[in-house]
């Protein structure tokens, strides 16, 4: 009996011992944006998009750079859809950024992102983020890396260091935020199918099954 | 009483698991350590306040009753009634209840797995399974 005892308090002392350890442990100020974030454009950016215009389904995705979800469904499942229907021209793809605010990196990828996009190649940035996600666990800042996927995918490296540093996308980011908060996006990825919630399994199967469905129907 | 001893420890561990995560959510501790990186998508996530208070909090009320009724049973003579382990199988059952309801959560809903959550599951299984093994053996 004594033994559980002592065994109580070895527990009971550890556990407080690591309760006050990370309490008094903080995590550094987040980098960036280390200014305010800016008013959002008032072009009314509604998000790069994958496939042709006239598809009958529209799919949005809420996403985040460094959630593991996320890059998990980019690296697995995307190629798929893209294949099955989004080069079918059955879909088109939105992309729309939610970064949590849990996450450190979340934004600067995002930022990384959209200034890709600025020279055309968001989609190239987008692959380079998720399928090298090692960035999202080494908790390192991974800025140079960032550059590093930028001159990767053939973008100008000066016009891409101006871009970040001005954080000139940073208010089209934190815009796509609010319009995911306002459509009640409470995890990432989330999709949205014609402006509905979807909430099946985030599989290529689960989403050719409903787009199938959708675009089988009699039109009256 | 081996089992009664586990139950106890296995209560001051979950109590230390979920103050972990309500201190979080009280803003007093910064980013989880996780690595899945999932806990901050489940504790973002509406499924973490439930009936308008933080689950955490309902796990730091209940590790801490079971905690107190099993240092209780603890105290028991050789010859234990029946009562304590009944009332340890009775708060542990809705406990594991509540941890399925959440597990299928994280995994169905929200896609994102808190190994937090997931060392609770693992705690609050264990804790309900020798609290129902005590009961049986002394029926």
């Amino acid at each position: 009996m004594k033994g559980f005892y002592v065994l109580l308090a070895v527990v009971g002392i550890g556990g407080a011992v690591w309760l006050v350890y990370a309490a008094r442990h903080k995590p550094e100020e987040r980098p960036v944006p280390t200014t305010a974030v800016p008013a959002a454009p008032a072009s009314g950016f509604r998000g790069y998009t994958l496939g042709s215009d006239s598809a009958p389904v529209h799919v949005a995705e809420y996403s985040d750079f460094e959630c593991p979800f996320c890059a998990a469904f980019a690296t697995v499942q995307m190629p798929q859809v893209r294949t099955q229907l989004i080069a079918t021209g059955k879909v088109q793809w939105r992309f729309r950024d939610f970064p949590l605010s849990s996450h450190q990196y979340s934004r600067t990828a995002a930022l990384a992102a959209q200034c890709g996009g600025e020279q055309g190649k968001f989609w190239e940035m987008h692959d380079q983020l998720f399928f090298n996600h090692q960035w999202a666990q080494t908790g390192k800042n991974p800025t140079g890396l960032f550059r590093q996927f930028a001159k990767t995918v053939g973008l100008d490296a000066e016009r891409y260091d101006a871009c970040m540093d001005s954080q000139r996308y940073a208010g089209r980011i934190e815009e796509s935020r609010q319009e995911g908060e306002a459509l009640g996006v409470d995890h990432t990825p989330s999709f949205y199918v014609n402006g509905r919630k979807y909430t099946g399994p985030p599989t290529s199967d689960s989403f050719k099954a409903l787009i199938d469905s959708l675009t089988a129907q009699p039109k009256r | 009483m081996r089992r009664r001893q586990a139950i106890a420890l296995l209560a001051l561990g979950g109590l230390f698991v979920s103050l972990y995560l309500w201190l979080h959510k009280l803003g007093l501790i910064g980013v989880l350590q996780c690595g899945t990186g999932g806990c901050d998508t489940v504790q973002a996530s509406r499924y973490a306040d439930f009936l308008g208070l933080p689950v955490a909090l309902y796990g730091v009320v209940g590790y801490t009753v079971l905690l107190v009724v099993s240092l209780v049973a603890v105290q028991q003579p050789d010859q234990p009634r029946l009562r304590p382990d009944v009332a340890l199988a009775v708060l542990a059952a809705p406990g594991f209840l509540f941890t399925l309801y959440l597990t299928a959560v994280e995994l169905l809903v929200i896609h994102a797995i808190c190994r937090w959550c997931v060392a609770s599951a693992v705690i609050i299984t264990a804790i309900t399974a020798l609290s129902l093994s005590l009961v049986r053996r002394r029926l």
